[in-house]
């Protein structure tokens, strides 16, 4: 088995991070597993963790009564899985499915902001990774959301 | 002055999506010059009127045109049934740089109808597939079922010595495949910055998404290629209906490089 250290300092998100954060990151990690299907989160459950894709797909999906599961973005190998741990209410906005078998590692939250808590410069250094993530999932979002393929453009 | 419009049969009309349609008009006789990967005819349903529609694909005595109903004209050559007659003018613009492209790593990005006018590029590619690098092809369509050419995706997507993905919009339960928008697929692709070409079409947002992504990563704005969409009329670039700032969409393009036309891509105005 890989030792989590090894596997955090592997992963694409967290390069170049110095080997001491990686040992406090990968403190707050734990190799988790899921079935294909299997429902990563559910929206308006608490936003306990994080995850880092390691094999297989996961689906971001909106809930649409009489209309089912609708898909928006699917991650995978090498992409980073849930923001909603970051900021208040620490509540899971959509539900996260996986499309096939799913290795990760997820990170538990409250371990993970105690320690960025304790030590702002661990802090600063996950968010230099997080917000180039989340800014460009921001704009595809938008791009998505102006229906560019639609009989307007 | 240009010739008339050559009436042309159509030989077959396939259906591609809920609003787009393939169409295969017979030129056995040669009657108009051989296109190059790119270009476009004027299409003239008689009696309704004519719009300019790229070449998704040609081999001898064929010319196919994939079309999309947006307006009367779109909609009446998707309605044409095979034995009918169109009128056509063409071939018109500059095509895609296939001579530039050889010995290069090749990165075709489509979004939506635009992988229409790539089709004859990717099509050029694999006939001579050992005369190029890498060959990625990208492509982002609305839905599952808006995607073009499904069969054709699938036969890309079985060759080892092309790199396909496919992405829609949104999907619903059943779309085993990639979601988001089509520049979301540009981080996992590889390519040597210094020896690519890229090309792409689709509508201009997607476009400057994507050749900005590009270019960030170090492939030189004039390698990169935009086809461009204006409303043309002449085709010859005397009317002026398709003025692109000091140029014309019909003459000097469809294909433009981004160094040539990214400061007229911020210029709203025109």
């Amino acid at each position: 088995m890989t030792p989590l250290a090894d596997l955090v300092r592997a992963h694409p998100f967290f390069a170049g991070l110095p080997a001491g954060m990686v040992d406090l990151v990968a403190g707050c990690g734990a190799n988790v597993a899921y079935p294909a299907g299997g429902y990563v989160f559910r929206e308006g459950r608490p936003a306990d963790r994080f995850f880092l894709v390691r094999h297989g797909r996961v689906s971001l999906e909106a809930f649409l009564p009489g209309r089912g599961p609708r898909v928006f973005q699917t991650l995978g190998p090498g992409e980073v899985v849930g923001a909603s741990w970051l900021v208040e209410p620490h509540l899971w906005s959509w539900d996260a499915r996986a499309l096939d078998a799913v290795r990760a590692v997820a990170f538990d939250a409250v371990c993970l902001r105690g320690k960025c808590d304790a030590d702002p410069t661990l802090g600063y250094a996950l968010m230099k990774r997080f917000v180039p993530i989340l800014v460009a999932r921001l704009q595809e979002a938008r791009l998505q959301a102006l229906d560019l393929y639609g009989r307007a453009s | 002055m240009t010739a008339p419009p050559l009436p042309l049969t159509v030989r077959e009309v396939v259906g591609e999506t809920a609003e787009a349609s393939t169409i295969v008009l017979d030129d056995e006789r040669g009657g108009l010059a051989e296109p190059v990967p790119g270009q476009f005819n004027m299409l003239y349903p008689f009696a309704v009127g004519e719009a300019a529609i790229s070449l998704s694909a040609f081999d001898a005595g064929r010319l196919t045109h994939t079309v999309r109903a947006v307006g009367p004209v779109s909609e009446a050559l998707r309605r044409l049934e095979p034995g009918a007659q169109v009128g056509v003018r063409g071939p018109f613009g500059r095509g895609w740089p296939m001579r530039r492209a050889r010995g290069r790593d090749v990165v075709l990005v489509a979004g939506g109808i635009g992988l229409a006018p790539l089709r004859p590029a990717i099509h050029a590619v694999l006939a001579e597939r050992e005369a190029f690098g890498r060959v990625l092809i990208l492509y982002g369509a609305r839905s599952p079922a808006d995607r073009l050419f499904i069969a054709e995706l699938e036969s890309w997507d079985a060759r080892d010595d092309v790199d396909l993905a496919v992405t829609v919009d949104y999907a619903d339960g059943g779309w085993r495949g990639r979601v988001g928008f089509v520049t979301a697929l540009l981080p996992h692709i590889r390519f040597d910055p210094d020896h690519t070409i890229a090309m792409m079409c689709g509508p201009e947002a997607m476009m400057r998404a994507v050749a900005s992504k590009l270019t960030a990563r170090g492939v030189p704005a004039s390698d990169v290629h935009l086809s461009m969409e204006r409303n043309m009329k002449c085709a010859v670039g005397t009317c002026g209906h398709c003025q692109f700032g000091p140029l014309f969409v019909c003459k000097d393009g469809p294909v433009f490089t981004y160094a040539e036309i990214e400061q007229l891509l911020a210029v709203r105005e025109i």
